[in-house]
């Protein structure tokens, strides 16, 4: 093997491949058990706990805001669901106060019409029964009227005056016809 | 010195620092860099994140998904429950990804050029895997190597491969990070020292030697895809064998 090195290092023997030196193999162990445990204490107990906690941190941070995020959504929805309910339930309640509002007033219209048509009738009857009255009292008077009249006729016709029975007959008589 | 393929992966003492018995253990070059990264690698995860925006930037927001990424590979291949060796996995996916990288950088040294360092990696992953394979399964841990179904006359065989395998797990897991970064350095560097050779030859040299040079950019491009694909493989290599140790029943 073809060495032109000047430095002899100590450990390093001339004319050996350095990586199967053995002379070296000693303080390469150490160095590198001291090195690596080294880094593995840092490693376990500082570094790698830091940049986990940083990743978790985010990663929490991240899920409770869309946790929030979640929650306000479904504080929106059930808003607006208890504001639709609230509107159906308005329109509903408009729809049944209109209905018995116009029942209400359908009936006071019937009653107060059936009551002015009661007043009208009870008035028709009163004036039927009045011109009944009259009528017979008409009627009665007629007969008084044509008794006299027929008297007097008689009376002037023949001088005398006729018998009340014959009279009374006739009359009775003629408004039989 | 600059034509010699071999030499970027020199270990180089810089100073002692104790000893083990009679070895001398220095601080190297190769140590420097494993240093440099867990600096880095520390770096991007504390101070990338400092500000812990709820929106990140650019530095955090890669952080964020190295993250991601490793604990999705994790819990594609090992489930739920293979996350508690997330540390682990993680570790060795940035720390092989980050030696990588800063290995491709011209005049660095790439850690995992060494076999040693590679084979130790494997072996951690190897032994994690038998430790929590007993631990969590006791004897039952040995169903890992009876699959289901299987006629009772082959089974002896089948049984014989399948710890074969097992036992060579660590092997290919450590070899094939080490000879990729290896192969990969090394071809670089030949094509480099092309350009070196052509460059000095004249006029026609230089001209040829755009040619190498086209070779090393095209090159430099590939050995970052294969720095990061090899942590990669290693990572989710990891995580397949992790799997067999929370569930050996196939």
């Amino acid at each position: 093997m073809a060495t032109t090195a000047h430095t002899e290092a100590p450990g390093g023997h001339k004319g050996t491949f350095p990586p199967f030196d053995s002379h070296t193999f000693a303080s390469q162990l150490v160095w590198l058990v001291i090195t690596f445990v080294l880094l593995y204490v840092v490693l376990a107990k500082v570094a790698l706990p830091r940049v986990g906690g940083i990743i978790a941190e985010r990663q929490k941070r991240i899920d409770d805001d869309l946790a929030q995020a979640n929650s306000f959504k479904t504080q929106s929805d059930s808003a607006i669901a208890a504001y639709e309910k609230a509107l159906a339930d308005a329109r509903n309640r408009a729809q049944s106060i209109a209905n018995d509002m116009r029942e209400k007033q359908t009936a006071e219209a019937e009653s107060v019409r059936k009551k002015i048509e009661d007043q009208f009738n009870v008035k028709l009857a009163d004036a039927e029964k009045a011109i009944a009255a009259t009528k017979q009292a008409a009627m009665a008077n007629v007969r008084g009227i044509a008794t006299d009249a027929a008297k007097a006729i008689v009376e002037r016709l023949t001088g005398k005056a006729p018998a009340d029975t014959a009279i009374d007959a006739a009359i009775t008589d003629v408004l039989k016809r | 010195m600059a034509v010699d393929p071999i030499h970027q992966f020199q270990i180089i003492d810089l100073f002692p620092v104790f000893k083990i018995g009679n070895t001398e253990i220095a601080f190297t070059n190769s140590a420097a860099y494993m240093v440099a990264a867990v600096l880095v690698i520390t770096a991007f995860l504390i101070v990338g994140t400092a500000k812990r925006s709820l929106v990140p930037g650019r530095v955090q927001s890669t952080a964020e998904l190295t993250y991601e990424f490793v604990a999705n590979t994790i819990r594609s291949t090992a489930g739920t429950e293979g996350m508690r060796f997330f540390p682990f996995v993680f570790a060795l996916f940035t720390f092989i990804l980050t030696v990588n990288i800063i290995g491709l950088i011209p005049y660095a040294f790439t850690v995992t050029t060494h076999i040693i360092v590679t084979a130790m990696l494997a072996l951690s992953v190897f032994l994690t895997v038998l430790v929590y394979g007993f631990w969590k399964h006791g004897l039952h841990f040995f169903n890992l190597f009876v699959p289901k179904g299987i006629p009772v006359y082959i089974l002896p065989l089948i049984v014989f491969i399948e710890v074969l395998s097992f036992l060579s797990r660590p092997i290919s897991h450590s070899v094939r990070l080490f000879a990729n970064m290896l192969a990969g350095h090394i071809t670089l560097k030949v094509f480099a020292s092309f350009i070196t050779l052509l460059g000095s030859a004249g006029i026609i040299g230089m001209a040829g030697a755009t040619l190498p040079l086209a070779m090393v950019v095209a090159l430099t491009a590939l050995e970052l895809l294969v720095a990061f694909l090899q942590a990669y493989v290693f990572a989710i290599l990891t995580c397949i064998y992790l799997n067999d140790a929370i569930h050996p029943g196939h």
